[in-house]
């Protein structure tokens, strides 16, 4: 009965419609214990938490709570037995005040009214016991997002969590309240309750976990506790990489490395000191023509992040970007994009492509405006483009009416990489070029890429393939924690040094510019 | 083209996607063609010029109404408001019209617009959902009208030039159904060829992609409930001049309804990303004949309703997102 932990969960497997999410995924969680949930993009962490917390239901494996199995079927049935999940965006009734919110739906009543009395108190002792200094009669509204996390926990707790599950809990939180944070998960930890713990953030994991999962293309790789298990081995184990193994060649279709033949001039595009946040802080990146600048960095390091500030897309505290030594005003993507900009955004569905819409539509949309006299379309013009860019690219579509929804992954990214191209911008800002789609495509993307620098545009590549940061690129830029923190050049560039960049900060003895 | 193997699969897949693209107007323009049959056996005199006359000549003000619904339809907006800014045009043109017909008018359609755009910069500028905003100015909107018009009451005129807007006939055709002919054709033209229609459909279709690819977002809804409040405008005064009188109580009474409803049975769908002009004209024109063949049946008019909401049900239902 003692070894049986705290929470146990035995070959999880989650299948939405025929894609499988999770895979034989195993998770265990001791009492009084801080358990990190870790693992790329598609690891599977939400979903395992969504089984964990009763959101989901399960396709295969076993829940067990307390060495009894447990079936979930709704949040819930989970709350009711203890187990609780904190989310980012934090579900309460801001018109309310703290102890209602802690009681929400189980208010102690006498002759059937609520006792406020009894639930003022009781709120209040719950706050005392986390060791926070909050009045339970305040209105949730008028407390900052930390404090409201912060009830949303003695909300868990009030209802006799054994396991807590803090969803990133620190995005939205400064320095300051990371440490009430860290307090108050400490008093959990001190009582017995089982804490999982899901961040981007590696300082964060390394303060206040004791034991590690890791989770990569939903299945589970590893579980270790965190003291002594190097920041470069976590990495590793994340991204699937050997760590003895990281030297191979040839898997992309980049070829020859670009020189780095603009030392010294101007850079065509250089960014200073983006700042917004905590998810930028002071980012400095700069790529000249002809050049491919990688950049590398771990989910939530600030890469997409800083492609967004430059092309304008969010907007900045601090910072600024300079086109061939001339500051830009950039205040939308349609400044970046007069400016000679581009950008292919990670996420083709959210924010690239119109489904709706016809192939020829999609391809020439950000070029409208070119092909158009007192604001109506050449249609010759846009015939034109479209089949020069459909042929030049190679792409598959029944005829350029075709919708661009029912396009494979490759062919919409082709059609959206053809609507930047057809503008003949003078730098090119890709994020994850080729994720999700299929080899060949993916090749001929990279080459396109290649083609594109060789004839002179500037190009900041986001990726989180590494052959295609070592191979494609003549420096790589890796981020982490909203920072620059390496960046490799010539020799340097290999998938060793990004990894140990990205896990340590620095890339052993070879390090930034200056 | 000189694919012979990509031909093969092409046309097969374009005529699928041709098929599926206009289904929602062939669907509707299928049913007013059925109403017209069915009706032609059914109802005495039905197939007379004259009746298909009061017909164009009763749908006018919806079809315009409807156009700029259906503009901000696809963009996923909606405006409730037209009623009332048909009401506020009646106002300011009855009490302007002293200084002439055509100041009048353009001094009506003016302030039609400036609310419209008043609209659309608050659902742009300030992300207020467009449902409450042109809520709001649905009922701002006719209480102002009011004001204008000394608390409501009748605004009486008498301006040949005016009237002729409701009134007159050129080359033997009314002319409210030649403004709405107008207006129609110059829509059908500005969705079909000109990049604001394009920005349009892909505001509604997918707003951060389109704002990322260089889009201006505000300036293209601001326009499109701009747009909507001109054409509202155009409907009021066409109302008042028809009716020689100003009624801010009435003027537009309602009217967003069937505007939403001609939009949607006419195969815009309300979450927006595509628009069908035409299919619009058709579903106003659906919603006429029906009540046109009810009231020439001698058939309570409150059924023709009851028909009106089957309709709209079943067209809703026809277009309904297919699950992939």
């Amino acid at each position: 009965m003692n070894d049986e932990p705290l929470l146990r969960m035995e070959g999880i497997r989650k299948v939405f419609s025929g894609v499988v999410a999770l895979d034989g995924v195993d998770f265990r969680l001791e009492r009084g214990e801080v358990h990190a949930l870790v693992g790329e993009n598609g690891a599977g962490k939400s979903t395992l938490i969504k089984i964990m917390t009763g959101a989901y239901r399960r396709d295969g494996g076993r829940v067990l709570l307390e060495g009894r199995e447990v079936n979930f079927r709704s949040p819930e049935e989970a709350q009711g037995e203890g187990v609780v999940a904190v989310y980012q965006e934090v579900n309460l009734l801001a018109f309310r005040t703290v102890a209602e919110n802690i009681f929400l739906g189980r208010e102690p009543r006498r002759l059937g009214f609520i006792d406020w009395g009894r639930m003022n108190a009781a709120a209040g002792a719950i706050l005392d016991r986390l060791g926070l200094d909050i009045d339970p009669r305040a209105p949730l509204g008028s407390l900052n997002i930390a404090l409201r996390q912060m009830v949303a926990i003695a909300r868990g707790v009030s209802s006799g969590a054994k396991v807590v599950v803090l969803d990133e809990p620190t995005s939205s939180l400064t320095e300051h309240e990371v440490s009430i944070l860290y307090d108050v998960i400490r008093r959990l930890k001190a009582e017995g309750v089982g804490v999982v713990y899901i961040s981007h953030r590696f300082d964060e994991l390394y303060t206040v976990c004791d034991r590690v999962t890791i989770l990569r293309d939903g299945r589970f790789v590893a579980a270790r506790p965190l003291a002594g298990l190097e920041k470069i081995d976590l990495v590793c184990l994340m991204l699937g990489k050997q760590r003895d193994e990281l030297q191979r060649g040839g898997a992309t279709a980049f070829g020859e490395r670009q020189g780095a033949g603009t030392e010294g001039a101007t850079p065509l595009l250089r960014a200073e000191n983006l700042t917004r946040g905590r998810r930028l802080d002071h980012v400095t990146v700069e790529a000249g023509r002809g050049e491919i600048v990688g950049m590398a960095g771990l989910l939530g390091s600030g890469r997409t992040e800083t492609a967004r500030a430059i092309f304008g897309a969010d907007p900045v505290e601090e910072g600024r970007v300079l086109l061939e030594g001339k500051p830009l005003a950039v205040n939308s993507p349609n400044d970046a994009i007069d400016a000679g900009l581009a950008f292919l955004t990670e996420d083709r569905k959210a924010e690239g492509i119109i489904p709706e819409l016809s192939v020829r539509e999609n391809l020439t949309l950000a070029a409208l405006p070119e092909m158009s006299r007192f604001g109506v379309v050449s249609r010759a013009r846009q015939d034109e483009v479209v089949e020069r860019f459909m042929k030049r690219l190679g792409i598959k579509a029944s005829s350029a009416d075709q919708k661009i929804r029912e396009l494979s992954g490759g062919n919409q990214q082709k059609v959206l990489l053809a609507r930047w191209l057809c503008k003949n911008p003078r730098f090119l800002i890709l994020d994850e070029p080729t994720r999700g789609i299929d080899v060949g495509a993916k090749g001929e993307i990279q080459s396109l890429i290649n083609e594109q620098a060789a004839s002179g545009l500037g190009v900041l590549m986001i990726s989180s393939e590494l052959e295609e940061l070592v191979e494609g690129c003549c420096r790589v830029v890796v981020m982490r924690d909203g920072r620059c923190a390496a960046e490799l050049r010539g020799a340097d560039i290999s998938q060793e040094n990004i990894i140990h960049a990205m896990a340590e900060g620095s890339a052993g003895e070879v390090m930034s510019d200056e | 083209m000189s694919n012979a193997a990509q031909a093969g699969t092409g046309i097969g897949l374009r005529g699928a996607a041709r098929i599926a693209v206009y289904a929602p107007t062939y669907g509707a323009l299928a049913a007013l063609v059925l109403l017209l049959v069915v009706n032609s056996v059914f109802t005495p005199n039905f197939f007379d010029l004259n009746n298909f006359r009061n017909i164009l000549l009763q749908v006018a003000p919806t079809v315009l109404v409807a156009t700029g619904m259906t503009l901000v339809i696809s963009t996923g907006g909606i405006d409730l408001s037209v009623g009332s800014v048909m009401a506020i045009a009646s106002a300011v043109a009855a009490t302007s019209l002293d200084a002439g017909a055509l100041p009048a008018v353009l001094l009506a359609l003016g302030a039609a617009t400036l609310v419209g755009a008043f609209n659309g910069a608050l659902i742009s500028g300030f992300r207020i959902q467009p449902i409450i905003v042109t809520l709001a100015m649905l009922i701002s909107g006719r209480g102002v009208a009011q004001v204008l018009s000394n608390g409501g009451q009748l605004v009486p005129f008498s301006n040949a030039s005016f009237e002729y807007l409701g009134q007159g006939v050129v080359a033997g055709v009314p002319t409210q159904v030649l403004v709405m002919a107008l207006a129609v054709g110059l829509a059908i033209f500005a969705m079909r060829a000109t990049a604001f229609g394009r920005y349009v459909v892909a505001v509604g279709g997918n707003e951060a992609a389109a704002r990322l690819a260089g889009i201006r977002v505000h300036r293209a809804k601001i326009t499109v409930y701009a747009l909507s409040g001109l054409l509202a405008g155009l409907a009021g005064l066409i109302e008042t001049a028809r009716l020689g009188a100003s009624d801010a109580q009435k003027v537009g009474l309602n009217i967003e309804l069937d505007a939403i409803a001609a939009t949607v049975v006419g195969g815009t769908p309300l979450t927006g990303g595509r628009a069908t002009v035409v299919g619009t004209l058709v579903g106003a024109l659906i919603m006429q004949v029906i009540t046109t063949g009810f009231v020439m049946n001698g058939i309570s008019y409150a059924w023709s309703l009851v028909i009106k909401a089957a309709i709209i049900i079943i067209a809703v239902y026809i277009q309904r997102p297919k699950v992939a």
